[in-house]
């Protein structure tokens, strides 16, 4: 049995890779999140919600609202593989945690081609190799996971390439949950034979199909890869509508075939007119199936400010139409394997914004009049001519052969670069087999002809159960590769006590530096990798440059490995967290000896919100305890709040404060001070300050008991004073 | 291929088509389509099938790769591995598991061919 997560500690890896041989999956099929109808977190209704996660990281900015964590309606995708699936389990946690449950592997480079199962951890380029030892302790891991978050998460892969029903198996027994199967992929971008992609496909969909897999089509290549990806729109739809199809036929139920949509285009064009009809038109038409919906990659560059805002238009249109699956980007895909903080952002890029717009159609709606419904109308009859011209020819590998796929002319309109792939080519070429009258294959979930022995119910009982029925019955391969393997790869990273930065792999040493430049393009860039050389970084790389001006300046950024006696952990001086009392402890020590504070941002500042949610009931300020607050507001001069504190009788003073120039807040606390000594109350007093840029022992040396920085709360605040009041130590730590 | 876009041209017969009559034939046309493509599947298998049948069956990767290229060799394909295996195992009297080992090892063959009348050797 797999242990439990607990939330202060990490995951640990070796554990998971223990007795991996026994392990089975704890559930089949694919999850769609549990409807909320209710709706009420926090303060809000909200009218497209699921259930609560019971632990989660929420947004940053829900500080100012109790820290809710609403979750959409729509799964949350993200693609992890960095290459090294040990170190993407942690990023699949912190990826479940920001709300993440469609977690997508991708495969290494090359894995299409090759004939059979990889087993084994190897290293992968660009993708992780996909092994049963892989991906039976991802799921093991992202069982464990599951279990932390409170809601289940879909594990997906590929089904593709010359071993499509090797993985289909291997997956469907592993408890894969999602897996893209296209057999138009194959063809197009992996050039291996049609006859045999489409054979293959069959039967790796029915083995999907008993396992109750969610698919994923491949249709959003077209627009990946077309010269001008917004022009493919009508092939978009026949290729979804191959693929829909033939798995239906095969047996797949059409509530688990999902169409990888793409908004075709991004600014500078005028997106909208091209993205939002070319939505409509397809959730019309494939009313039946599941709309999973994909940001665009096409025209996604290095710069990330930019790219986010492409996915976030990208989500209105999710949500303007509709979405079961929302897929996610990371805006660092135009320059990198993505990193593990990118995956986070991603993912809280659609929740944000699927978050934002809940409700949205309850006041906004698509016009059925004008140029959109006639733009719907006239990419469903360009698809249905694309159609026509298939059969026309001949069918659908006649089509592929003469290059009617990928073309960047808007259909009907040809430009004569299309990808052609020939009947009689492509990798695994004349290797399928007519079925004689006596095949038999003495398995379940086996789509096509099969010659069963009529005196038996089902074709395993021929062999006492199939794997899929006896998962006992499976073959567990450990390692092949003594070197390249899992084991060997965490051996060089052991904790040493020290603490290096890293982006996707443990200990890889990577950061990044933004750098402004007020020189020329050429210049900067040059001048960018020295700088990041003379930083001591190794390996300096850009990986974005923007021109501010021609001769004004340019932005450069920049990624290295950092080249310095690394950090230790227990040398570290760490900032004071006070051990805090708890609620009741105060509630009780408040009603029996009633406490007063005075509070006020002092100096010329007008900013009030800090220190409201330090004193405010609303934001568990110290009035939750009972601590009666007068509250004399911004801009209040030291010597007001001084008078104030003697008048009331108060026993604290919450002074705030942010950061200004020449350090006056620095000057105020000492000013209190001095003034609380001059007017003989400094010892009846206990005086206290914050803001964001206040530490305790800042604060200390300017005469405060104590300085709360950013981060503090309420309960930090009423524990001090409170413990001041009870004579004990207020200092003590946690 | 090259040619401008004749759309208004060619949609001449779509014109009249209600919503309803024009989603009717982008399924039609679809299923026209996609009908011969799932024949051929039903009707054919490969060494990837084959491998997936002898992996449901409980061989392991590195057993299932080499039976179906014996059996691509002996063109016994058609017969379905696993139909292969078990008929080996019934003449010899094992196990299956038992003897699909061997047939991975390339033992036996001779026999597999001489009680399954399987066709020329593929070279």
């Amino acid at each position: 049995m797999t242990k439990k997560l607990k939330e202060n500690e990490k995951l640990n890896i070796k554990e998971i890779l223990k007795d991996l041989d026994k392990y089975e999956p704890k559930w089949r099929g694919w999850h769609w999140r549990e409807p909320y109808p209710e709706g009420k977190v926090g303060e809000f209704t909200y009218r497209e919600i699921s259930k609560p996660l019971k632990k989660s990281q929420p947004l940053p900015a829900a500080r100012s609202f109790e820290n809710i964590d609403p979750q959409p309606k729509a799964i949350i995708t993200t693609e992890i593989a960095s290459g090294r699936f040990e170190d993407d389990l942690r990023r699949m946690r912190m990826a479940a945690w920001h709300g993440a449950d469609h977690l997508m592997v991708i495969r290494t480079a090359g894995q299409s081609h090759i004939d059979g199962l990889i087993e084994g951890t190897p290293e992968g380029v660009g993708g992780v190799p996909i092994t049963r030892k892989e991906v039976r302790a991802t799921r093991k891991a992202i069982d464990m996971i599951e279990e932390e978050v409170g809601r289940k998460i879909n594990f997906h892969s590929y089904v593709s390439g010359v071993a499509g029903p090797d993985i289909a198996v291997m997956f469907a027994e592993e408890g894969v949950n999602g897996a893209h199967q296209d057999p138009q992929y194959n063809i197009l971008y992996r050039n291996i034979n049609m006859f045999r992609s489409f054979v293959d496909a069959a039967v790796a969909k029915g083995i999907m199909s008993w396992a109750g897999m969610l698919q994923i089509d491949g249709a959003h290549n077209a627009n990946a890869t077309a010269m001008k990806g917004y022009n493919v729109m009508p092939e978009l739809m026949v290729q979804h509508a191959i693929n829909a199809k033939f798995s239906e036929m095969v047996g797949m139920k059409p509530e688990n075939i999902a169409l990888s949509t793409v908004p075709p285009t991004s600014a500078p064009a005028p997106c909208m007119r091209y993205d939002l009809p070319y939505a409509v038109a397809l959730r019309d038409l494939f009313d039946k199936y599941k709309m999973r919906a994909q940001m665009n990659t096409r025209y996604i560059e290095s710069c990330e400010r930019e790219a986010i805002v492409s996915h976030t238009l990208n989500l209105l249109i999710s949500a303007l139409t509709s979405v079961d699956i929302q897929s996610t980007i990371t805006p660092d895909e135009g320059r990198n394997v993505p990193w593990h903080y990118n995956n986070i952002h991603a993912v809280n890029t659609a929740k944000q914004a699927l978050i934002a717009m809940d409700g949205l159609k309850d006041m906004v709606e698509i016009k059925k009049t004008g140029p959109l419904p006639e733009k719907v109308r006239e990419l469903k009859e360009r698809a249905v001519l694309f159609l026509e011209e298939i059969i026309e020819i001949g069918g659908y590998f006649k089509a592929v052969d003469s290059g009617f796929f990928v073309d960047s002319g808007l259909y009907p309109e040809r430009n004569g670069d299309g990808i052609a792939r020939k009947m009689d080519g492509g990798d695994a070429v004349d290797t399928i087999v007519k079925r004689e009258k006596n095949y038999f294959a003495p398995v379940c979930a086996h789509f096509g002809y099969n010659n069963v022995p009529d005196n038996y119910d089902k074709p395993c009982d021929t062999i006492n159960k199939c794997t899929l029925c006896d998962h006992s019955k499976i073959k567990y391969i450990d390692e092949l590769d003594e070197n390249d393997n899992v084991l060997k790869r965490m051996e060089t990273v052991e904790d040493d006590g020290t603490v290096v930065p890293e982006v996707q792999w443990s200990k890889d040493g990577y950061v990044k530096v933004t750098l402004f430049l007020p020189e020329n393009e050429q210049i900067s860039e040059a001048a960018a990798l020295e700088i990041g050389r003379r930083m001591n970084l190794k390996e300096v790389e850009v990986i974005h440059k923007q021109v501010m001006q021609k001769a004004e300046g340019t932005l450069v950024e920049i990624k290295g490995v950092v080249d310095f006696k690394p950090v230790q952990r227990d040398k570290l001086v760490l900032p004071k967290r006070r051990k805090v009392l708890s609620d009741k402890i105060m509630r009780d020590y408040v009603k029996e000896h009633p406490v007063k504070v005075v509070a006020a941002t002092v100096g010329e500042d007008e900013h009030s919100v800090g220190l409201r949610e330090i004193i405010d009931i609303k934001h568990g300020g110290v009035e939750k305890f009972g601590i009666e607050t007068i509250y004399l507001g911004t801009s209040c001069p030291v010597e007001k709040l001084v008078e104030a504190a003697i008048e009331s009788k108060a026993q604290a003073v919450l002074c705030s404060t942010i950061i200004t120039h020449n350090d006056v807040h620095i000057k105020n606390m000492q000013k209190l001070h001095d003034l609380c000594v001059e007017k003989g109350v400094r010892d009846k007093l206990i005086l206290v300050s914050g803001g964001t840029q206040i530490t305790d022992d800042i604060a200390k040396e300017h005469g405060m008991d104590a300085g709360f920085g950013r981060g503090s709360n309420g309960t930090d605040v009423a524990s001090f004073v409170i413990k001041k009041l009870m004579g004990l130590n207020a200092d003590l730590e946690e | 291929m090259k040619r401008v876009d004749d759309f208004q041209e060619r949609r001449k017969h779509l014109e009249n088509l209600s919503d309803k009559q024009l989603y009717d034939r982008f399924w039609g046309l679809v299923e026209q389509i996609v009908q011969p493509l799932a024949d051929l599947a039903y009707t054919h298998t490969s060494p990837a099938i084959e491998r997936s049948v002898l992996l449901r069956m409980g061989f392991s990767s590195l057993e299932a790769k080499p039976i179906v290229e014996y059996g691509t060799k002996w063109n016994l394909l058609g017969k379905g591995m696993g139909n292969v295996v078990l008929t080996y195992a019934k003449l010899k009297n094992v196990d299956y598991l038992k003897a699909g080992e061997q047939l991975s090892k390339g033992i036996g063959w001779n026999l597999v061919i001489e009680n399954m009348k399987a066709g020329e050797k593929n070279d």
